[in-house]
């Protein structure tokens, strides 16, 4: 677990580089009330506390879910949703290894509906807006909702590449148009680009430790892609390319950290082909034609149901069973 | 010391398996020891699969080495010798190394420090019929040195028409042993002819000897030896990579042949049979030595001074053979054969088995304390090192939700429990251990199971056969108040047998008529159609045989369980029945015998239904039993 947060730590990096202290304040801030409620729950199910809190899986789900996060969210929904994370979806369900489903994603999902707007309120990426807020006024922001005076919200906002997309796309802007917007980069948006590479770069490291299956993110990019490259052959004009889809929003963390979680997906080298399949086409169907601009948190958490279910119909041959029938047959 | 051997090139690998730390270069560097003759050997019985040999010995009694002291208890059981002369001071339950801790039958032999030999003769079994070979093999007690015990000779003799390959397991894939890479380097010319001997008691084709890569020695040794020796058949060393556990019998078949032996199937079927090298030694050694198998090469490693291999009698103590190695102090349990599969000794008291290839003394250093064991997260490591292809995750969760039916439904019986799944997991899960709960539950439910359909079908037959008496008894009292009534009426009686044996001397006498015209008839005149005379004794003869056939199971199902005298009153009162009978068919119309056979044959019809009925009712119970 530990090696997954290790991973973790370019893609951190990077987003902290483009978009400020603010993204560190969200991690801490996570990573404190996860830790705090991990240990609380399990003081109250008479577990041992060490080995649990230390065995870095509240950590991975307080970064993973503070990496969904906008980096300027008001410091007590990042807190809330820690919480609810711990202790409503991993330890309500009986804990380590027992959760239905992914404990960030339904973190981060309840958020979203719940505070839709405060959920979408991201800063531009440093530099690009007219003006930037510096340490001390993201903090500022951060805790009391504030900013120094003279400064307003609204002149350091942006939307998302993939939220810009959308909106743009619905007012019949031409997709050339909207691209050559200046929050757009050589693939996806200017600093997304880089921080979902750095994402690419822990993920691989992840596959060279083999703590993921690397059937996992390999489908799930690849439905991605694919169904990215159909639409966007049909017609450049309203759809977006592979690479776009790629390098947006939460696809290589999800392809690697977040798909590949074990606990809430199917076990069977089939079934984990068919999860990542399905999650990769959900998740391009709900960022194409869906009411969310990104789409893998709810993809996650849907297929996470259907895990059990995949499993059951896709249990591999054993060993001295395969050819029953043909040996059957002889015998 | 880590110089391996090339792999063969023609290998076809199992899925999985693991690579744990080896270990061997501890217990490989000095040539196998032997052992002197402990003062006192404590032999256990049961050393075989199956049956616990019955022993031949008693207290007191004098013994020479290699005389039969248990002699195989039924087909699945080999026989048991004394190791050295001396007297037996004990016959009874003592400790032993099996991993359930309980005692069993052990003698206990007190050297007489001469290790007199009992008159031993050649056997000369190349001019030996193959059942007298199995019955000599399981005097001999020759059983599987690679852990099982499974008796040999129940392994040779199986194919009919020769075998395709027999596979000579001496991969030796668990950490820590290296009895059988000493064998091979220092006996293999004597392993070869052992070879030979079952290659010709097999009818094999070839032969292939599969050998780990960590033996680079061995395997030389025994391609030396194969040159060596004269052979007519085709025969190789394969070298297959370290892998645990490539020494499973399935396993190595599947890398040396490319067969997958398929669940309950014996290998024999498919043309393939395994025989551990050690064992294939001892077989050479009981065959042209007439030596039983009395004494085994075995490591004893891990926290001792001098880790090495010892030929040791079967029966020596654990503790001798632990000062023989030189017993350090920290060891906090000694494991009986592998780190893997192995399991802790209950003592050090107990006596060496012959499926003890290796002794570990284990100490904190070389066996750190495991650390907690956490939840499950399902990362299907397990799956991956699974030799068997299970989903040990899936039989875990089973297992522990008491799931046993899914458990079994997803194959928890290919399980070989060798312990690779524990070995990755990274959660510190003992994995085996809730697979061989899981399994001994389905055992034992299934015990229960068997005892409760026995108890019932007990009950039921009691039942039944409650119900019969009462039945007969009243059928008995029913006869008894009828001949009661015909012995106080005796004239009616009489009156109504002589208007039955008029009957019958007419029906007689018109039946003689007929003949006597019907011959009569034929002699007359040859122009005549012949009548057949069978034609005419033909309705005599059923009538008179049908009641016969009829009455009979009736009369003896009664008669069995019933005493002298009413037997006799009774088998008089159904032959009374029967002659009334036929008398009455005789002087029957056509008519009458014709309904008089339906009904017989609607009794008959109705009795087959209700046997039908009780042996479907029976197969019903027993159906689920199976």
């Amino acid at each position: 677990m530990l090696k997954v947060a290790a991973a973790l730590i370019p893609g951190i990096a990077t987003y902290t580089y483009f978009f400020g202290v603010g993204v560190l304040v969200q991690i801490g801030l996570a990573t404190v009330a996860a830790l705090a409620t991990e240990a609380f729950c399990l003081r109250l199910r008479n577990y041992p506390i060490k080995p649990f809190v230390t065995d870095g899986s509240a950590i991975v789900t307080a970064w993973l879910m503070a990496l969904s996060f906008p980096p300027l969210a008001p410091w007590w929904m990042i807190t809330l949703a820690a919480i609810m994370s711990i202790a409503l979806a991993k330890h309500m369900y009986g804990g380590l290894g027992q959760n239905t489903f992914n404990p960030a994603m339904v973190g981060f999902a309840i958020m979203i509906v719940s505070f839709p707007a405060q959920m979408s309120h991201w800063a531009a990426p440093l530099g690009l807006a007219p003006q930037s807020l510096d340490a001390a006024a993201q903090l500022q922001w951060i805790f009391t909702g504030h900013l120094p005076a003279g400064l307003n919200f609204d002149a350091v906002a942006s939307a998302t590449p993939l939220d810009t997309v959308k909106t743009q796309l619905m007012q019949h802007t031409n997709m050339l148009t909207i691209l050559h917007e200046k929050l757009f980069g050589g693939i996806g948006g200017i600093g997304t680009e880089w921080i979902t590479a750095a994402y690419l770069l822990g993920g691989l490291y992840l596959l060279q430790q083999k703590l993921i299956p690397w059937i996992v993110p390999v489908t799930f990019l690849a439905v991605l892609g694919g169904m990215a490259g159909i639409f966007w052959l049909v017609d450049p004009q309203h759809y977006t390319s592979p690479l776009f889809h790629w390098f947006s929003g939460a696809a290589m963390l999800g392809a690697f950290f977040i798909v590949t979680d074990p606990v809430t997906s199917p076990t069977t080298p089939l079934g984990r082909m068919i999860f990542a399949g399905l999650i990769g086409l959900l998740t391009y169907l709900i960022r194409v034609f869906g009411g969310y601009p990104d789409g893998v948190a709810f993809a996650v958490l849907i297929l996470n149901l259907a895990a059990p279910f995949i499993d059951q119909y896709t249990q591999p041959s054993v060993f001295g069973h395969k050819n029953r029938k043909k040996a059957g047959a002889k015998a | 010391m880590n110089a391996r051997a090339e792999v063969s090139k023609v290998i076809f690998p199992f899925h999985g398996g693991v690579h744990p730390p080896e270990h061997k270069d501890e217990s490989s560097q000095t040539p196998i020891a032997a052992m002197p003759v402990p003062r006192q050997l404590v032999v256990p019985l049961h050393q075989s699969i199956g049956n616990i040999a019955k022993a031949l010995v008693a207290v007191g009694d004098t013994v020479l080495k290699g005389q039969m002291i248990a002699e195989a208890d039924g087909t699945v059981s080999a026989a048991v010798h004394a190791p050295t002369s001396g007297r037996v001071v004990a016959v009874g339950p003592t400790l032993v190394p099996h991993p359930s801790g309980l005692p069993e039958h052990c003698v206990t032999i007190e050297s007489d420090g001469e290790d007199r030999w009992i008159e031993r003769n050649r056997f000369d079994w190349r001019n030996a019929e193959g059942r007298i070979i199995r019955d000599y093999l399981r005097d001999m007690g020759v059983v599987g040195l690679g852990g099982a015990v499974f008796p040999s000779h129940l392994k040779i003799g199986g194919a009919r028409d020769g075998l395709d390959t027999l596979v000579i397991n001496a991969a030796e894939c668990e950490p820590y042993i290296t009895c059988d890479d000493l064998l091979m380097r220092e006996r293999a010319a004597q392993v070869v002819e052992g070879i030979k001997i079952v290659q010709h008691l097999l009818q094999a084709r070839q032969v292939l000897v599969g050998i780990e890569d960590n033996k680079p020695q061995a395997a030389q040794a025994m391609r030396e030896a194969l040159k060596n020796a004269a052979i007519n058949f085709p025969a190789d060393v394969v070298v297959v990579p370290t892998l645990y556990p490539s020494g499973g019998a399935k396993q190595l078949i599947k890398l040396l042949t490319n067969i997958e032996v398929p669940s309950g199937v014996r290998s024999t079927d498919l043309g393939v049979q395994c025989f551990n090298v050690a064992t294939i030694y001892t077989i050479y050694r009981a065959l042209e030595h007439a030596e039983p198998v009395i004494s085994r090469v075995v490591t004893i490693t891990g926290n001792v001074q001098r880790p090495g291999n010892v030929d040791a009698l079967i029966g020596t103590p654990i503790a001798d053979l632990l000062a023989f190695a030189g017993d350090k102090p920290g060891s906090q349990a000694y494991i009986y054969g592998g780190p893997m599969m192995g399991f802790e000794l209950p003592g050090t008291s107990l006596g060496l088995s012959k499926a003890g290839n290796c002794i570990i003394a284990k100490n904190g250093a070389l066996f750190p304390e495991k650390p907690v064991e956490m939840p499950c997260i399902r990362c299907g490591k397990c799956a991956d090192a699974c030799p068997a292809e299970l989903q040990p995750m899936d039989l875990y969760w089973f297992g522990k939700s008491k799931n046993f039916g899914k458990a079994q439904e997803r194959n928890l019986f290919d399980c070989i429990e060798c312990g690779a799944c524990a070995y990755v997991c990274p959660s510190n899960i003992q994995l085996v251990d809730y697979f061989r709960f899981s399994k001994s539950e389905i055992w034992a439910a299934e015990k229960a199971k068997k005892a409760a359909d026995q108890a019932r079908e007990r009950h039921e037959f009691r039942q039944f056969r409650e119900e019969r008496e009462k039945r007969e008894k009243a059928e008995r009292a029913a006869a008894k108040a009828a001949a009661r009534t015909e012995a106080s009426g005796g004239n009616v009686a009489e009156a109504a047998d002589a208007e039955r044996a008029a009957k019958i001397k007419a029906a007689m006498e018109r039946a003689a008529a007929k003949k006597v015209e019907a011959a009569a008839a034929q002699t007359a005149s040859d122009s005549v159609t012949p009548i057949d005379p069978d034609a005419v004794s033909v309705p005599m003869g059923q009538a008179a045989i049908a009641p016969t056939s009829n009455e009979a199971p009736q009369a003896v199902e009664s008669a069995a369980p019933a005493l002298d005298p009413e037997k006799a009153e009774r088998i008089r009162a159904a032959m009374e029945k029967r002659a009334a009978e036929k008398a009455a068919a005789e002087a029957m119309s056509p008519e009458e015998k014709a309904a008089k056979e339906a009904e017989k044959k609607a009794k008959i019809a109705a009795a087959m239904e209700r046997a039908a009925a009780k042996k479907a009712g029976q197969a019903a119970q027993q159906q689920p039993g199976e």
